[in-house]
């Protein structure tokens, strides 16, 4: 175990984590959430130190499993593994055995015989890596299926906001963009929600899931009235192909009336924090003047993070199985 | 410098907006100053309204230019002329133009282009999907920036479900309203007229009313889907009516519009192969007729159109299948129209409201009615007078009118725009332009 940074903030929490697998923040109850969250604190000076080599995780094999392109995630995931200590093997699943014609759960089946520890699986399916978990012996973390959840994300964005504002009790947040299409945007909703936040979604309807305004957020059409007066505006990618006018006309009639700019950005609080997912579309979603604003700019920040709260992750995982 | 006042006395005035049809003055300079049942205004150039009827400027909601592209058909001059003469102070442009009007370049090139040339407002409708091909939206925020006032797919409806999804549910954002023309392409295909016996004795393949019952029923459920504005645009059969009238009683955003041809004649006029009276819609059968007038009457159809559609000679005297479809009809709108009160279809209250305030309600305008402070835009009408239509005389391009030596009954003879006299029937005497 690294030595805890001590921060007075983080809250106590149980011993062990309570669940096997991380599918989808919807499994999560807040103690759970606030779990990963403490557990991530002490990796942020950590990751500073110039030595950043653990050993929690040493003698454990975790597959990273990727069914769909990825570069941060994958890197991150595979960077917060070899600093526990564990071995990291990667597979792209897209070249291989899936175009031989080999199934979901053949794959699973072969996988499971190398008996790895943790399986983390980003797959174009929603459902996919919770499918895979119940043919699999060992934990496996859900890195985005389809337009399901990306849980780790949401958490690495929360704990952004976290250690930034202090708190995410109260705290107003605008997620704006393709809403419909993102399974960032869903994780978040559920995520920041559990957390005390109050998130509004923001896009046009045709970026809007049918009902969102049933997930505990509002649901705004209007940029300029959606994050009027937000603490945090999160942007979301808007991929190139939804942009030719199958569901907004043209990309700068989305960058006009939902990109974010410097204009739209004076309607959120002062000092506004902003946030991107990445990898942006900039002149689409979001103006490079935001995006490289480094007074009010997390995006670095959050792919930081993201490596402390996968270390997280895969260490309360892989203790949850030690013993299991 | 303000525009010397102008007072029409003694005129049967007619507006919607007030609910007001009563005789009196109205006295106006570019805006409307005043309307009362008498009116002191020694300083006005005066205007004897005995006999006469004021109402609001109509507001055409579809009227088709061929400028750009078709300027031997109509352009933004000739079709302002025909405007102004038929009583006409507002039209609505369809973007169906070559090129299409699809992109915010195009509606400021109408903008900059038809005030110069015309002496009525022309407002253009920007297409629905690009090229109005059905396949993909439109930037209905930067088109709506550029001036757009509505949005329409032209003749073709968009076949796609999904695209027509998209797109309604979009227009929300802007609060735009979209007109859609509803016809299945598929039924429709070949079809001349309207499918029935005379069809058959003609020897025309004929479109079924199904063909647009069957695209307006789904229509009305992608706007309550998507609860955008619809406008039903140039309804034609009874059957629609009953849908819609049900739909818009369960509280869906939508509203429809009937050409005037369609409250005037019926499939009987095409009889003799005649290529005038060839109009898409089809002219359907009386009972269709009396049931769209009916619509009117009751508030089910909000709006008439004139459809005004101008081809030349060369692309109607054809044989009936080879003909172009459509009609000129800028001139002709008001004394058809009229023919509803004439003959008690409608109360004329009611008839003017569909060409006025409605339009302007749902543009969003603020001329279409005679009150304090709206555009003076209004036009003064011989109800009665009779005459023998002569196409010829039209001052549209085109001359293509089914009502071509027909007897009319109602003439326009004042029409104002922003209080400038724009066209007078007999000399005029109006020196304020």
């Amino acid at each position: 175990m690294p030595t805890r940074s001590g921060k007075a903030d983080a809250p106590p929490r149980a011993e062990r984590f309570r669940l096997h697998h991380l599918l989808a923040i919807s499994d999560l109850k807040r103690e759970d959430a606030d779990h990963l969250l403490a557990r991530a604190e002490p990796y942020v000076s950590f990751l500073e130190q110039k030595s950043k080599k653990l050993d929690a995780l040493r003698g454990r094999t975790q597959i990273n499993l990727f069914f769909e392109s990825s570069t941060r995630t994958q890197a991150s995931f595979e960077l917060a593994g070899k600093r526990m200590g564990a071995d990291v093997v990667n597979m792209s699943v897209r070249t291989s055995s899936v175009s031989k014609g080999e199934t979901l759960i053949d794959t699973a089946a072969t996988l499971n015989a190398m008996s790895p520890d943790l399986l983390v699986v980003r797959h174009p399916s929603s459902g996919a890596a919770a499918l895979l978990a119940r043919k699999v012996s060992c934990s496996v973390i859900n890195a985005g299926d389809g337009q399901h959840e990306h849980p780790t994300q949401a958490l690495l964005d929360a704990f952004t906001i976290r250690q930034r504002l202090g708190t995410l009790e109260g705290v107003e947040i605008a997620i704006c963009g393709d809403v419909m299409h993102s399974r960032v945007a869903r994780s978040n909703a559920l995520l920041l929600t559990l957390l005390g936040a109050s998130v509004r979604l923001v896009g046009p309807p045709t970026l809007m899931p049918a009902d969102a305004d049933r997930w505990g957020a509002r649901v705004h059409h209007d940029m300029k009235s959606g994050i009027a007066g937000a603490d945090v505006v999160m942007m979301l990618r808007l991929q190139t192909e939804r942009m030719q006018g199958g569901y907004v006309p043209s990309a700068r009639e989305f960058f006009w009336f939902y990109g974010l700019d410097e204009d739209k950005l004076k309607h959120a609080k002062p000092g506004a924090l902003v946030m991107h997912p990445g990898p942006m579309n900039r002149g689409v979603e979001i103006d490079s003047a935001v995006a490289d604003r480094v007074d009010v700019s997390l995006i670095e920040r959050q792919v930081r993070m993201g490596v402390a709260i996968r270390m997280a992750v895969l260490e309360a995982l892989a203790e949850h199985g030690a013993n299991a | 410098m303000s525009r010397r006042p102008t007072l029409i006395a003694g005129a049967r005035i007619v507006d919607p907006a007030s609910g007001r049809d009563a005789r009196g003055d109205i006295l106006f300079a570019d805006d409307i100053l005043d309307v009362a049942d008498a009116i002191e205004a020694p300083n006005a150039a005066r205007i004897d309204g005995a006999g006469l009827c004021v109402m609001p400027g109509l507001i055409d909601m579809r009227v088709g230019i061929g400028e750009p592209g078709a300027e031997h058909r109509e352009t933004f001059k000739s079709a302002g002329r025909a405007a102004a003469a038929g009583g006409v102070t507002t039209l609505v442009m369809t973007p169906g133009a070559d090129p299409v009007i699809d992109v915010p370049s195009l509606v400021d090139f109408v903008l900059r282009r038809a005030p110069a040339r015309a002496p009525v407002r022309i407002l253009p409708a920007a297409a629905l999907t690009r090229g109005l091909k059905g396949e993909l939206m439109t930037e209905f925020g930067l088109l709506q920036e550029a001036g757009a006032v509505m949005f329409s797919n032209g003749d073709r409806s968009v076949v796609d479900s999904r695209v027509l999804r998209r797109a309604l549910a979009y227009s929300t954002v802007f609060g735009a309203l979209t007109a859609h023309r509803p016809e299945d392409p598929f039924l429709a295909a070949g079809g001349v007229m309207h499918e029935g016996e005379l069809a058959a004795r003609l020897g025309l393949p004929g479109v079924p009313a199904a063909a647009e019952t069957i695209m307006a029923v789904r229509d009305l459920a992608l706007a309550a889907l998507t609860g955008a504005r619809l406008m039903l645009d140039m309804l034609s059969s009874a059957a629609t009516l009953e849908h819609l009238a049900r739909a818009k009683k369960s509280g869906v955003n939508a509203v429809a519009s009937v050409s005037v041809h369609h409250l005037t004649l019926n499939e009987q006029d095409v009889d003799g192969y005649r290529t005038f009276a060839k109009l898409s819609p089809p002219l359907r059968s009386e009972a269709d007729r009396t049931a769209l007038c009916d619509a009117v009457s009751g508030g089910v159809i909000d709006v008439i159109v004139s459809g005004h559609d101008p081809w030349p000679a060369e692309n109607k005297r054809l044989p009936f299948d080879e003909a172009a479809f459509g009609a000129t009809a800028l001139e002709t709108l008001l004394p058809a129209a009229l023919q509803l009160h004439h003959n008690g279809a409608a109360r004329l209250i009611d008839v003017v409201r569909a060409m006025t305030l409605r339009p302007a309600e749902l543009l969003g305008l603020k001329q279409g009615r005679l009150v304090k402070g709206a555009p003076a835009d209004l036009i003064l009408v011989d109800l009665d007078a009779p005459y023998r239509l002569d196409s010829d005389l039209l001052l549209s391009k085109s001359k293509n009118s089914p009502f071509d030596e027909k007897l009319m009954q109602g003439r326009v003879m004042r029409t104002f725009v922003g209080g400038a006299g724009i066209f007078a029937n007999e000399p005029c005497t109006d020196q304020s332009r």
